[in-house]
């Protein structure tokens, strides 16, 4: 597998101009006669399909929603960094890429994200030319807040809706471009494989989940880009329909996925309520800001909140991490919090949560002020729990939100498959081992308006426009493939419902290779993936047929696929000797925070799939730090 | 808990203006409902017991589960998204029913909305009115910087306030013209309190007023029923906002 990430040479601040002026161009004439096939509508998504559409080439974008407005980036809340210092704070882009590289425990490859932080500026300028309404002050000038794991003010927000305000800014552009016809959309169509013609990625092949029609669509080159895979897990913040298999499919057809056991746990969700609960709600970082995370200092504390002194709550936080507090990353905010519950300190009938509390914030700044910050978020949490947040603390506890692995790619976003490119969530490569917070948005904007469509054009312009059509004999035969697959998940008619098998996969993964992992829970994790593997093909209930709009055979097409793809993410987990970012494992701390072994592991981890997932082949790119010092990832 | 639902069944799409005969009201009986599951989560114990009995499930469509994608939408008892105000299907739990509570579910009604399956309708016109003209012409790259333009906060609030539509359709489902003109005057609005949106307003609300009567989207009749539904809680001034912009785009034609 040959992972040269082909970073440009020269010095950090000019590798990305460098690369733009290496990079042949397609001449504005035959651009129309290149067709580009772009999997999935969220951030990263539909600002490629639009932005390629503006350069010229015919553009065919897929999402499984009713429209791409739905995608998951709508649900983001609390903001998007970018080094513009408009706050006069010290921030520049070498901070911004600093703080990333350490948030992410030094696991990220340093030219991407030095792009990253480059580009950050021009994406909020993009938006707000679209209408992208974010939060101003009363000078009529854009306003900022600071989120973990920073120390100055570099959030951009829309209240508690930033992703919504986003994505609405990309979909108004891609509507735009569907609008003038240089985009085909098509909604309610989900990606089940990916046709490569001699090696390179010419097609997909789509199910309409209204009509139940398999459909080949080709291209001269294919973008991924159809977010993360937390619901693995079962119990995530994600989207119901979130799912892995379109980068599952492109993996088994060859392309490299790179650090799986990256999952991010994030610190403030709301608990689980019962055995019911189908998915766990986010209550964004942002209200860190202003909340204080607490826990009383006894054990098995059943007094309510406003009973506990002040002198008997442990401020956690704030007490081991004096110098950012409450605003400590998200990897440590999350064990945190799991280290108090574990000590039987936990709140609530499960012990599973702590407080976030805004009585002190409310009294210092008043409730209208509060409510004003975070009054949706607030309504939110009352409408979920019956609980009123300005009078009682809201309760929260870690759940699975966001995925730091992905498919690799090179420096310009290219799979291991040539004509692949991999965008947004679904790739691994700015995040290292922890994405902090508002940098979700930041990833997928910049890959989608300022990466692709200058690297794809690199690639175009080596390829013969329209050299496959779907005539080709490749699409039979994965058209054939998908197919036979869809008929065998109706025909196993067993006993057990696919949300059955879900929620016990889920349970496996938290359990083995959740917020905490070690060997044997791995291990065990490993033999008992494939076992349920294997009754999912036997015993799985999936009723109606394979001709209409059919839900519960999507699901069972997803769920399958994580069966597969959660033995892999153990896997990787197990082979990680070393704790970095989310990934914890217990044989490697130093009272209790994360050990890294730089020695050994500073690298990603890409695994080729060669048949069966237990033969796996680990690969490794090694990330080399020139400008940032390997250091001791400390917030105290 | 235990809940009697009435639900639209219905297994292939609406062809014809009479639905009565494209499906049906069917009687389920769920018995082990929790006062702290969701309205969906309630509908999911429902699937997972239909499947067990051999029974396809009930479809309707639903994503994010935290009212925002604007997936979700049934009509319970006759009102868009239920009973309480503000709130999507998604974010309504089972604690503001009765235990014993007979529920009537069924889904978006509007010819511009044709149903595909049981609860899930099309609602591709709404993206269609987008495409017509609800955004601001400017490529990738081509921005000058963020700040260059200060808009004054009341203004970006009232575009904000506008732009908090998530598209889920209950002001269609609930007007009884069917019009769109709380989702189409959001739009609109959005784009006429900023800056960047005034140099194309007239082409916008022309563009946009045309293509919403195109699909078949009916008149406002100053009923209220969106604004009351709306789980944005969108105010109905941007319909005003919509008629003077389009009122304005006209006198500017002459």
């Amino acid at each position: 597998m040959n992972l040269d990430a082909r970073i440009p040479d020269g010095p950090i601040q000019d590798k990305w101009d460098t690369r733009k002026f290496q990079l042949k161009l397609v001449n504005p004439a035959n651009k129309r006669k290149y067709r580009i096939i772009v999997v999935g509508s969220g951030l990263a998504g539909a600002s490629a399909a639009a932005s390629l559409a503006e350069l010229g080439y015919a553009v065919d974008c897929f999402c499984y929603q009713d429209s791409p407005r739905r995608a998951h980036s709508i649900a983001a809340q609390g903001g998007i960094n970018a080094a513009k210092n408009y706050r006069n704070d010290g921030d520049s882009i070498w901070r911004l890429f600093y703080d990333t590289v350490k948030g992410g425990d030094f696991r990220a490859r340093e030219a991407n994200v030095y792009r990253l932080a480059q580009c950050s500026v021009n994406i909020i300028d993009q938006a707000v030319a679209q209408g992208v309404p974010f939060a101003r002050d009363y000078s009529g000038l854009l306003d900022n807040r600071s989120f973990g794991g920073a120390q100055v003010s570099r959030t951009f927000y829309a209240r508690g809706q930033t992703g919504q305000q986003l994505l609405l800014g990309a979909y108004a552009a891609l509507s735009r471009q569907i609008g003038l016809g240089t985009v085909t959309m098509y909604n309610r169509s989900e990606m089940l494989d990916l046709v490569k013609v001699d090696g390179h990625a010419k097609g997909v092949v789509v199910r309409d989940l209204v009509s139940g029609e398999v459909r080949s669509h080709a291209a001269d080159a294919v973008i991924i880009a159809t977010g993360g895979y937390g619901n693995v897990f079962y119990l995530s913040t994600n989207a119901k329909g979130c799912n892995v298999t379109a980068a599952w499919r492109a993996h088994k057809q060859g392309a490299g996925f790179a650090n799986p056991c990256y999952t991010q746990i994030h610190p403030t969700c709301i608990p689980v309520s019962g055995d019911h609960q189908s998915k766990l709600t986010l209550m964004s970082e942002s209200l860190r800001n202003d909340g204080r995370v607490w826990v009383s200092k006894k054990q098995g504390d059943k007094r309510l909140a406003h009973e506990i002194p002040n002198d008997e709550r442990d401020y956690y936080l704030e007490r081991k991490y004096p110098s950012f507090g409450n605003l400590a990353p998200r990897d440590i905010a999350s064990r945190a919090a799991k280290e108090v519950c574990d000590d039987g300190r936990g709140i609530g009938d499960t012990g599973l949560g702590v407080y976030l509390d805004f009585r002190d914030s409310i009294e210092r700044l008043g409730e209208p002020a509060i409510k004003a910050r975070y009054g949706n978020l607030f309504h939110m949490y009352q409408k979920i729990t019956a609980e009123n947040p300005y009078k009682q603390p809201m309760r929260i506890f870690p759940a699975v939100h966001y995925t730091m692995g992905g498919l690799w790619v090179d420096y310009d976003l290219q799979s291991t498959i040539p004509g692949m490119f991999v965008c947004g969530e679904a790739n691994f490569s700015d995040h290292g081992a922890n994405r902090l917070g508002a940098s979700a948005l930041m990833q997928g904007l910049c890959d989608g308006y300022f990466v692709v469509p200058y690297t794809i054009g690199g690639y175009l312009a080596g390829q013969r426009p329209g050299a496959v059509d779907t005539n080709h004999p490749e699409f039979r035969k994965v058209e054939q493939e998908v197919e036979d697959r869809t008929k065998r998940l109706l025909a196993v008619k067993g006993k057990r419902t696919v949300d059955d098998f879900h929620r016990l996969l889920g349970k496996t993964m938290w359990d083995g290779c959740g917020m905490a992992r070690n060997k044997a829970g791995l291990e065990q994790a490993i033999r008992d993936i494939p076992v349920m593997r294997e009754e999912f093909w036997q015993d799985v209930k999936v009723l109606g047929s394979a001709e209409t709009m059919n839900q519960s055979l999507e699901k069972a097409g997803r769920v399958a696929d994580f069966l597969e793809f959660g033995e892999l993410m153990c896997r990787d987990a197990l082979a990680r000797e070393e704790s970095c970012g989310g990934h914890f494992r217990e044989e490697h701390e130093i009272e209790g925070e994360a050990k890294r072994d730089d020695e050994n592991f500073a690298h990603a981890a890409v695994w080729e799939h060669t048949g069966e997932i237990h033969n796996s082949i680990r690969h490794q790119e090694e990330l080399v730090f020139d400008n940032v010092k390997l250091a001791v990832r400390s917030y105290k | 808990m235990k809940v009697k639902l009435h639900i639209w069944r219905q297994s292939k799409k609406s062809t014809r203006k009479d639905f009565k005969q494209d499906g049906k009201m069917v009687c389920y009986e769920v018995d082990h409902v929790s006062p702290d599951m969701s309205f969906l989560e309630m509908l999911d114990v429902l699937n997972e017991d239909l499947i067990r009995s051999g029974e396809e499930p009930v479809a309707f469509d639903h994503d994010c589960r935290e009212g925002i994608c604007g997936s979700c939408g049934v009509m319970i008892d006759g009102v868009a998204h239920g009973p309480e105000k503000g709130t999507t299907t998604c974010q309504l739990h089972m604690r503001s029913f009765q235990d014993g509570a007979e529920i009537y579910i069924e889904p978006w009604r509007a010819s511009a909305f044709p149903v595909i399956r049981d609860l899930v309708v099309d609602r591709a016109a709404f993206d269609r009115v987008v495409q017509s003209g609800a955004y601001i012409s400017v490529n990738t790259g081509a921005p000058q910087d963020a700040n260059a333009i200060p808009i004054p906060k009341p203004d970006a609030d009232k575009a904000f306030d506008a732009a908090t539509c998530i598209g889920c359709g209950a002001c269609v489902a609930s007007c009884k013209n069917a019009s769109a003109m709380l989702f189409v005057g959001a739009k609109i609005s959005h784009f006429a309190h900023l800056p960047q949106g005034k140099v194309e307003r007239e082409q916008r609300a022309r563009n946009l007023v045309e293509q919403m009567d195109e699909e078949g989207f009916g008149n406002c009749t100053n009923q209220y029923e969106c604004e009351a539904v709306c789980p944005k809680e969108i105010p109905i001034r941007v319909i005003a906002d919509m008629n003077r912009e389009f009122l304005r785009a006209k006198a500017k034609e002459e």
